[in-house]
């Protein structure tokens, strides 16, 4: 761990915020992937069987 | 195209029309602004033109989804689309309609509510100037935004979302020049950016209401 | 042999096929830039003397401002696209980009408030460019309110496209009218390439890194929820076709 001086609180309240929206952005991007795919995938199955 | 531009005053001057209620929203929007920020004069009297310009602005934004809603929901606005009138045409003359009976009302009212929030009397010109020369532009983007929104049930809220943001350069320019006024310093540049927003709105948006209203009927 | 056009990529089938071999390579990509440019720039570089430690925020900041203004431009390029060509992936790319344009945006004032409180003593200041920021943030909002708004894809593409195009300009003025309405409190231009010197080598390495990273989870992310827009697009057609 880097000595951050007085700035410890801010430094890391950056990066903690940053990391957690783009995780929040590509897991919720994920997820609505998956769940797309399933569907269209049995809708698929649907239509030819 | 008169007889359209007559048609829709006489619709908004009608009872019901919505008109006036634009009025009585800027009234109240100003009245409510002692309550909220304290009765202090220089207060009052150093923020008068913003809040003039913000209620002038969220009363002219009042009247919007009035301009196309009702004649899409009559199919009027088909029937116009089809006129021999070009749509660009029927586009300019809703925003005109919307202007003389919002934006011309609203610039006359202003000074007369400034006294209610002691705006400096060298300001009530600015004032209304800066609302003859902006509210066209208010109005002409408002109409963009209505013939988007036209096809939208309950799109209120969502035009006010979309159009909102479109403003911020005119009533940047419109408030930064009664401000300039009252301090005596220059206003010409920020005049000349508002009239010129206003010429560039005028000329080159109702070409997009057009071809967002064709977009609509098809 | 014909020469294949460069359209054809845009074909949603073939769309389908090359980004499901890119997409990893896109993922792994910005995963390994971003890793590398985020811990040499928090472990491994050197404080700043003014402005301490806080520096450090640059890795996150400067990446996120840029991509979320890259990010308008690049719907905008899509809404042309669009509306000339009309090619459906294009427009559901414009479509894919706003979200991540938005988080972007999101990220950059965020993170611009952290780093404000001890450097100008304030989270938040109406200085030109946070202002600025403030304003694009609330231009995607409002995009993307009129694309959920709309339930005919084809007539939300058409619409959406066109206030893509009417939100440029006015943006740009915004710009404009908000630095003359407010002198700043941000440096001149910290990166531009023929500017290299503004910023000590030892944080442009590391911050290209980040904005490399930045960029590919860009586009990594864009492909894949344009991916999911392709497929949404099917599904429904398919379910409209079961109800008959």
């Amino acid at each position: 761990m880097p000595d951050l001086g007085k700035y410890v609180t801010e430094v890391l309240l950056a990066y903690g915020v940053s990391i957690a929206i783009l995780a929040t952005l590509v897991a919720m991007s994920w997820r609505q992937s998956r769940r797309v795919r399933r569907d269209l995938e049995a809708a698929e199955a649907r239509k030819n069987g | 195209m008169i007889a359209l531009l007559h048609r829709d005053l006489l619709l908004a001057t009608r009872a019901g029309g919505g008109f006036g209620l634009g009025l009585v929203f800027f009234l109240i929007v100003v009245v409510l602004v002692p309550f909220g920020v304290g009765p202090e004069t220089a207060i009052l009297s150093r923020i008068a033109p913003g809040i003039l310009w913000v209620a002038a602005l969220l009363a002219a934004l009042l009247s919007l989804d009035r301009i196309f809603a009702l004649d899409h929901e009559d199919g009027s606005l088909s029937l116009l689309a089809t006129a021999p009138i070009p749509l660009e045409a029927v586009a300019v003359i809703k925003a005109a309609a919307h202007w003389l009976t919002t934006g011309v009302p609203l610039a006359i009212a202003a000074p007369v509510l400034g006294v209610l929030l002691h705006l400096d009397p060298s300001a009530f010109g600015f004032v209304v100037v800066t609302l003859l020369l902006g509210t066209p532009a208010l109005s002409v983007i408002g109409t963009f935004g209505a013939a988007l929104t036209v096809g939208i049930r309950r799109g209120g809220l969502l035009l006010s979302l979309i159009v909102l943001p479109l403003y911020v350069p005119t009533l940047i320019f419109g408030a930064e020049a009664v401000r300039r006024g009252v301090d005596g310093q220059d206003t010409a540049t920020p005049l000349l950016m508002l009239g010129g927003i206003t010429a560039g709105a005028v000329a080159l948006l109702p070409f997009a209401t057009a071809a967002v209203l064709r977009m609509n009927l098809r | 042999m014909t020469i294949m056009s460069m359209w054809e990529y845009a074909n949603p089938k073939r769309f389908m096929g090359w980004t499901g071999h890119v997409l990893p390579w896109a993922f792994g990509g910005a995963a390994v830039c971003l890793t590398v440019g985020l811990i040499w720039g928090f472990f491994f570089t050197p404080d700043e003397m003014r402005q301490g430690s806080t520096v450090k925020i640059i890795y996150l900041h400067v990446p996120a401002a840029l991509m979320a203004i890259n990010a308008w431009i690049m719907m905008l390029v899509a809404s042309l696209i669009w509306l000339v060509r009309r090619h459906h992936v294009s427009a559901l790319a414009a479509k894919a980009a706003a979200p991540v344009g938005v988080t972007m945006t999101l990220i950059a004032l965020a993170t611009g408030a952290i780093w404000g409180q001890p450097m100008w003593g304030t989270y938040w200041a109406w200085d030109p460019r946070l202002t600025s920021f403030m304003i694009l943030f609330l231009f995607y909002l409002g995009y993307m309110a009129l694309w959920a708004a709309i339930d005919d894809p084809d007539m939300a593409a058409d619409l959406t496209s066109v206030l893509c195009m009417v939100g440029s300009v006015f943006a740009l003025m915004s710009r404009y009218a908000v630095n003359f309405w407010n002198q700043g409190l941000h440096q001149g231009a910290s990166l531009s390439l023929d500017k290299e010197k503004n910023v000590a080598d030892v944080f442009y390495q590391p911050l290209l890194f980040a904005i490399a990273g930045f960029v590919l989870l860009f586009f990594a992310l864009v492909l894949l929820r344009t991916r999911t827009e392709i497929r949404t697009r099917r599904l429904r057609a398919l379910i409209r076709r079961e109800g008959q």
